[in-house]
């Protein structure tokens, strides 16, 4: 009879057996919930103990910056967001966007209408997303790990290949050059390209079943084949999509620089896996949303922009993000390993 | 009150091979509303291959499947699920990572408008959190959290969602295979109140289990197999139980 007692939470008496797991849960559910703003916290904190470190941190030149600096990362790391939703990695982005910027410097040779140029890079950026997605999952390859980075190289030689001189490439079309480099009211352009990208994908994950399914693939995908959806599908569409993220970069890129280049996008693949996952967002997929992926590109943006400001040398730079990627990835199993002992307690309290 | 009830399920003569291995040898069984029908055998006996082919995973190599006297043609997964057959394996296929009304309306999302095909629609998401709290509730599934991945509940928790959300689609027939095994006394208690509950409303339930104890109080009938034949069924119940048990090992009572 006890035990049937025991079953209603509410009424239970704080015994001894009963009083200890509810305490365990309760530590359980709170770490899972620090886990969840974690990131944001770590940023506010760097962002204070930055700005304490240099006063010039905080001046609103170098506030708007950061902002152009990390418009890259954070748009492709959109696209990255999706496809790392649904347990995959887009290694090609990198070399996806110097293509895309050389596709459309060399349009930029034969007209000066920057609709041509900007269409030119983002139609390259989403064929090569798509030719991703595709070999992927017609290919059945068991992991998208060796076709990216099979296109990153692809992409990489192409680039090199085709631009004139086989590098640098000097002048864009004016509409670009703002998109890129100009700023409005003092916030630059570039912050705007990340926030309509950011609305697109907030719509597409949050409100369109679509968007649903992606995160259904990521969450299991055999369950999902069960279940009806289009799994194929699916996955093809996020590549694609990162292609085409890959290509607004492009554009913003091309635009800051007023140039496009063979060169550009260099370990931009990891730039932008790394702020998905230092964001909060899941390497084991299903896990995560836009907000993870925009505060990943901003936290390394100033940390990029903190250690030039102390002076510290550029390599220290690659160290820090590094480490930061591993404490991201520890946080990672630690939540899963929370979730499962909130699921033992959830089986031992009705038990 | 319905006298004289047509079967809502009848497999005729049901044949299946796999190569060299004859898997099902002229079954045949018939489920009606409103009962617990249990499915019983040893390992390999067939009564997962009998599943699998009623739920459209395999398709029947002779023989017949009427869903309330039509005879149908289940050759996918998809197909016996529009025919109104939910089907719930032991993995569940429940996505960790979405919540329990998220689950529910997976791949068959309340979207509009309608002139849009289904992966472009917008979800309606209160709609669907309505109508999942609305069935969990008449199923009496008690769940920690509304809101929060289902990777946060346990077993029981979890099947009962699965169930759950067979129920609601499931115009025809509802499959259990083994529903209890993975789960402590307690949780498999609920799933058997649920399981009751189902056949309350008017349900056909098919139930594969090993548990005796459960076919005794729950099922109506028991079909057993064995070696892809059917040699038996029976009201299952105290008296005939060592009768059962003999039937399923193919000992002589």
């Amino acid at each position: 009879m006890t035990e049937v007692l025991r079953e209603q939470p509410e009424t239970a008496s704080p015994s001894v057996r009963g009083g200890r797991p509810r305490e365990v849960g309760r530590g359980v559910s709170i770490g899972l919930r620090l886990l969840g703003i974690g990131p944001l916290l770590i940023l506010v904190a760097l962002a204070l103990a930055v700005s304490l470190l240099t006063p010039n941190f905080l001046k609103p030149g170098n506030l708007s910056n950061i902002l152009a600096q990390s418009a890259v990362i954070a748009i492709v790391a959109l696209g990255q967001h999706l496809v790392i939703l649904t347990r995959g990695i887009d290694l090609s982005v990198g070399a996806n966007l110097a293509l895309a910027t050389v596709m459309g410097g060399l349009m930029f040779r034969v007209t000066d209408s920057g609709t041509a140029v900007i269409l030119t890079m983002l139609v390259s950026g989403t064929a090569i997303g798509a030719v991703n997605g595709i070999v992927y999952v017609f290919g059945r390859l068991p992991h998208p790990f060796i076709i990216t980075l099979a296109t990153l190289s692809i992409c990489r030689g192409l680039a090199l290949e085709f631009s004139i001189g086989h590098t640098t490439m000097r002048g864009m079309p004016d509409a670009i050059n703002i998109i890129g480099g100009s700023t409005t009211v003092g916030i630059p352009n570039s912050f705007f390209i990340v926030f309509g990208v950011a609305a697109i994908v907030l719509v597409l994950t949050k409100s369109m079943v679509w968007g649903r399914w992606i995160y259904a693939v990521g969450g299991d995908p055999e369950a999902a084949r069960e279940m009806g959806i289009p799994v194929r599908g699916v996955l093809v569409s996020t590549y694609t999509i990162a292609g085409l993220c890959a290509g607004i970069g492009a554009v913003v890129l091309a635009g800051r620089t007023g140039a496009s280049s063979p060169l550009y996008g260099n370990l931009l693949e990891l730039d932008t896996i790394a702020a998905v996952i230092i964001g909060g967002a899941s390497f084991l997929g299903g896990r995560g949303h836009l907000g993870h992926a925009l505060i990943g590109a901003l936290m390394i943006g100033v940390i990029r922009n903190a250690l030039n400001l102390l002076d510290v040398n550029v390599f220290f730079q690659m160290i820090a993000i590094g480490l930061i990627i591993v404490v991201a990835v520890e946080a990672d199993v630690l939540r899963n390993y929370l979730e499962k002992r909130a699921r033992n307690l959830q089986a031992s309290r009705i038990q | 009150m319905s006298a004289a009830p047509a079967p809502v399920l009848t497999v005729r003569h049901a044949q299946k091979r796999f190569g060299a291995v004859h898997a099902l040898k002229d079954v045949s069984l018939d489920a009606y509303s409103s009962e617990v029908l249990a499915l019983l055998g040893d390992n390999g006996a067939g009564k997962s291959t009998l599943v699998k082919c009623i739920s459209g995973v395999y398709t029947l190599d002779e023989g017949e499947i009427r869903l309330d006297g039509q005879s149908v043609s289940l050759h996918s997964p998809g197909a016996a699920r529009r025919a109104g057959i939910e089907t719930v394996y032991q993995d569940l296929a429940l996505f960790d990572n979405l919540t329990p009304a998220q689950n529910f309306y997976c791949g068959r999302e309340i979207g509009f408008p309608q002139w849009l095909p289904q992966g472009m629609r917008l979800l309606r998401g209160r709609v669907m959190d309505r109508e999942a709290a609305a069935v969990l509730d008449r199923l009496k599934v008690k769940l920690p959290k509304f809101d929060a991945p289902v990777a946060l509940m346990s077993g029981g928790q979890r099947q009962a969602i699965a169930v759950a959300r067979a129920t609601v689609f499931a115009r025809k027939v509802v499959i259990l295979d083994e529903p209890t095994a993975a789960l402590g006394l307690r949780e498999s208690r609920k799933v058997l109140d649920l399981i009751a509950q189902l056949r309350a409303e008017g349900n056909t339930v098919i139930l594969i289990t090993h548990n005796m104890e459960h076919v005794i109080e729950l099922a109506d009938r028991a079909v057993v197999l064995r070696q892809g034949r059917k040699v038996g069924e029976l009201k299952p119940g105290r008296a005939n139980q060592q009768e059962l048990v003999s039937m399923i090992v193919g000992a002589e009572a």
